[in-house]
């Protein structure tokens, strides 16, 4: 028995000490940030490029101008047009891809290590982020298929309930504005270059990589990718988050279903509570299906297929959020049960028991998380636009099991308050 | 850089990369009938843990569409050992997570664990494939929890409903008619008995097969998999009918309104599926066709519909022929605003007699050729995806060691090929057309409560 105990502490031990990869770090000397894992067990190569150029940074007037800089960069750029663009990604195997949130806007890439697919597909990258030409034709298409799709989406219970709850929870500030048909009429091609030569720049870069390359290769390729980037502005600050006033938004819908988020803003990525708030989430509504109100919505009652929370810490405070679906007619039933459990939660706090279940899932499910190269990419994303510390990864353990339940009642205490919290029903009867 | 230089030096990244592919995977049968698949991939400490029965939608009866999904909603309740939840509960305290998942054909259930779970996860799911304790009051409960699945993934999804639709006007016969969620009214009055049957039924380790991917060791799974599933007896399966749908002789169009802004048209055309992957030849022809109006960026719907002639706000193809039923040639799109769907069937027609008349060009079966090597290898990356693919083959009947040789028979394929089943096979007389006419939401008036499905 003691053996086998004794070989449990080790593997634990073992496990924390090198919990993550080895991540290298580095300034290219364009100023972009790089963060790089070796990892030559399969013949791929990973990277991307971030930057601080998301939608945050537009103008209200002109909301949807961060998304179309960043999914214009592949309609021309250099000497070529979009058809060659989408050909060339194509011949060579590569996958490009990108998004665009509230902080951060880039482009991945994924493609074969070998040299000729490899500097095919950086090349194009390149050519991309920093040469973009932002042609008036494509432009125009993108514009009115933009605009049919957020017509689109303004038709469709989810998507009104996910905009209504932004804009509640963020009045007056840049992450409740969603586009409107009205902002990307507005947008001209005068636009999408000012934007890209103001926020595509090394300064507000950073470059992850992660595949079948060396650290020498990996530092030629993050210069190259980011040595001929716009100068850009400097540095800029969001304008700080004002927490709203606890109120009801009801939306008349003809859907069978009434869509449901409760919430308000919480915590940003650097806040020191995430750890606390993370754990008691899993508690709240984040463990799947043995969370409180799985089990309270979904597994006693049957009132839904799926309710959760959740935090989405941002570079300012990131929304906490409460969701679900219900039958139309239920919508207040289920309400009373979401904000009974709230309430015994945010009053008590996960007991003893939850606690160590939620810790044993998130540090035992961290190896999970970082399995594949596909993920690992995300995590080296994450860290180096968040500037968070390199040993984020094999700290978590640690920081996790250090948590108490006393920790997680404050940490809740002092970001989930009933005072702010906003309910948005659309389609309750 | 000439296209077939490129194209041997992908090839070349696939032979020479460092994949342990020798007799990589393994496979056994246990005395019971189970067949255990087990892919060695040692990259990080986590395994994935997939029980696939071969019992999905396709082998529902009128009357109680929906029972496979909900039986899989069911498999997470009490067993004769163990409490309604503890199953969850368990593997999330292992750090992992799960689900399940039903279809037309199967239903499969799966943990992602860290590796040193995986003899726990393997003694549960047996537990399950052998002591389901079924009640009245838990299926009571968890009926709705199925209804209100249905409410949002079909009911208040437009696009969902054209293609409930389009299935049940394409097939008159076959049983791929039926939602694999169900007709509500068939949920409102199924009972727990039902539920009862079809798990008598159909969960039997001779119907189901187990696929490991991960840092195991082939010879233990295989050890721990007699010491878990060798240890259930299997019975015998009824009879499965063929169902074979008569040849439609003309053309079928249903219109579908609900609440939206842009009309939606999804085409239907029947078509052979894979049943002798060394003989077939037009099953890959097919799946050939399919890339090249809709597998990339370049491809032609992308550049014809949307960017040329900006008839299409999108436009898609698809083409599964490896399933246990029926094969369907889906094309579908939505208009751009300002243009009629008449006019996005019209420009999608136009794509496919342009192939009848022309087929493709050399540079386009080049690209397909590169696409399928590429994602070979990507998809190396994700122990999910590996696992899913040697399921989801197996599941048509579809061997696990035929899969390299079905890449090389979709690389295999000519122009002429391609061009001799898009004039075979896309007749207006095996054409079923849904269309979404869209309502305005203030004036619709309120509903009554009127392809794989996630648990």
């Amino acid at each position: 028995m003691k053996k086998i105990l004794l070989a449990l502490v080790a593997v634990a031990w073992i496990a924390s000490a090198h919990a993550g990869p080895k991540i290298e770090h580095w300034v290219a000397p364009s100023g972009a940030r790089v963060y790089f894992v070796e990892s030559h067990a399969l013949p791929i190569l990973d990277v991307a490029v971030d930057f601080a150029a998301g939608a945050a940074y537009q103008p209200a007037a002109k909301a949807g101008l961060a998304g179309l800089t960043r999914s214009l960069l592949d309609t021309g750029a250099g000497k070529l047009d979009e058809e060659q663009i989408s050909a060339r990604q194509v011949d060579i195997g590569a996958r490009l891809g990108g998004s665009t949130d509230d902080d951060r806007a880039g482009l991945t890439l994924r493609t074969l290590s070998s040299q000729t697919e490899r500097d095919a597909s950086l090349d194009l990258l390149r050519t991309l982020l920093t040469a973009p030409s932002f042609p008036e034709a494509p432009l125009a298409r993108e514009k009115s298929r933009s605009i049919a799709a957020i017509r689109e989406a303004d038709t469709r219970p989810d998507s009104i309930a996910g905009k209504k709850f932004a804009a509640a929870i963020y009045p007056n500030h840049p992450y409740g504005v969603h586009a409107s048909a009205e902002s990307v009429e507005r947008i001209t091609r005068a636009d999408l270059v000012a934007f890209h030569r103001d926020y595509y720049a090394a300064k507000r870069a950073v470059v992850s990589i992660i595949g079948d390359v060396t650290r020498q290769e990996a530092e030629a390729i993050a210069q190259k990718l980011t040595d001929s980037l716009p100068a850009g502005k400097p540095g800029e600050e969001l304008p700080p988050v004002t927490k709203p006033v606890r109120a009801m938004v009801k939306i008349d819908h003809p859907a069978s279903q009434a869509h449901i988020h409760i919430g308000a803003p919480a915590i940003s990525r650097t806040d020191p509570d995430y750890y606390a708030l993370l754990l008691g989430n899993y508690t709240l509504g984040g463990g799947g299906f043995v969370s409180r109100l799985m089990q309270e919505v979904r597994e006693k009652r049957g009132y839904a297929y799926s309710v959760y929370s959740y935090f989405a810490p941002k570079k300012l405070e990131g929304p906490f959020e409460i969701g679900l679906q219900t039958k139309r007619a239920q919508a207040s039933d289920a309400i009373k049960v979401v904000e009974s459990v709230l309430g015994d939660f945010l009053a008590k706090g996960p007991s003893a028991k939850e606690l160590a279940a939620a810790k044993k899932n998130l540090v035992d499910g961290l190896a999970l998380r970082i399995d594949s190269n596909a993920k690992i990419l995300g995590y080296l994303a994450l860290i180096g636009f968040y500037n968070l510390p390199l040993t984020y990864l094999d700290d978590f353990p640690a920081k996790i099991n250090m948590v108490t339940t006393d920790d997680v009642k404050a940490a809740f205490a002092r970001h989930v308050k009933p005072e702010n919290l906003v309910t948005v029903i659309v389609a309750g009867d | 850089m000439t296209r077939n230089l490129l194209l041997s030096v992908l090839l070349a990244a696939v032979g020479v990369s460092p994949a342990p592919t020798f007799a990589n995977p393994f496979e056994t049968t246990l005395p019971n009938g189970l067949r255990v698949i087990v892919k060695e991939d040692r990259r990080a400490p986590s395994v994935v843990h997939m029980v696939w029965y071969r019992a999905g939608a396709i082998d529902e009866k009128d009357g109680t569409s929906g029972v496979a999904h909900a039986l899989e909603h069911l498999m997470f309740k009490a067993t004769k050992k163990r409490p309604s939840g503890e199953f969850n509960k368990i593997v999330a305290e292992a750090g992992g997570r799960d689900n399940a998942f039903t279809s037309l054909d199967y239903t499969a259930y799966f943990q992602i664990v860290p590796n040193r779970a995986l003899a726990t996860m393997m003694d549960l799911e047996a537990d399950r494939m052998a002591n389901l304790q079924l009640s009245a009051k838990e299926f009571e409960q968890e009926i709705k929890v199925v209804m209100e699945e249905r409410r949002l993934r079909t009911d208040d999804k437009p696009q969902a409903l054209v293609s409930e639709a389009l299935h049940a006007v394409a097939f008159q016969a076959h049983p791929y008619r039926r939602p694999v969620i169900g007709w509500m009214d068939d949920l409102e009055h199924m009972t727990y008995k039902d539920a009862q049957d079809w798990y008598r039924t159909w969960y039997t380790p001779s119907n189901a097969y187990v696929v490991v991917v991960g840092d195991v060791d082939h010879k233990a799974v295989f050890d721990l998999a007699a010491k878990t599933y060798g240890k259930i007896k299997s019975h015998a399966l009824p009879e499965r009918k063929p169902q074979n749908e008569p040849q439609q002789i003309g053309i079928k169009r249903v219109t579908v309104k609900a609440p939206a802004q842009l009309p939606y048209i999804s085409m239907a055309w029947k078509v052979p599926k894979l049943k002798d992957v060394d003989k077939d030849r037009e099953p890959y022809a097919l799946e050939v066709l399919a890339t090249v109006l809709d597998g990339h960026d370049a491809a032609r719907f992308a550049k014809n519909l949307v960017r040329g002639s900006k008839v299409a706000q999108s436009a898609g193809a698809g083409y599964d022929g490896t399933l246990r039923g029926e094969a369907l040639f889906v094309v579908d799109g939505q208009p751009a605003e300002g243009r009629s769907v008449t006019e996005l069937e019209t420009a999608l027609r136009a794509e496919i007699k342009r192939v009848q008349d022309q087929g493709v060009a050399p540079d386009e079966l080049a690209r397909v050729k590169v696409q399928t090597i590429a994602s070979q290898v990507y998809k190396r990356d994700s122990m999910m995806a590996q696992a899913m693919e040697i399921g989801g083959m197996e599941a048509a009947g579809v061997s696990w060691r035929d899969i390299d040789k079905l890449l090389d028979k979709i690389r295999s394929v000519t122009a002429e090929e391609v061009q001799a089943v898009a004039r075979k096979y896309f007749g207006d007389d095996t054409l079923t057309i849904a269309v979404l006419d869209p309502q305005p939401i203030d004036s619709a008036k309120t509903r009554k409560p009127a392809v794989a499905i996630r648990h």
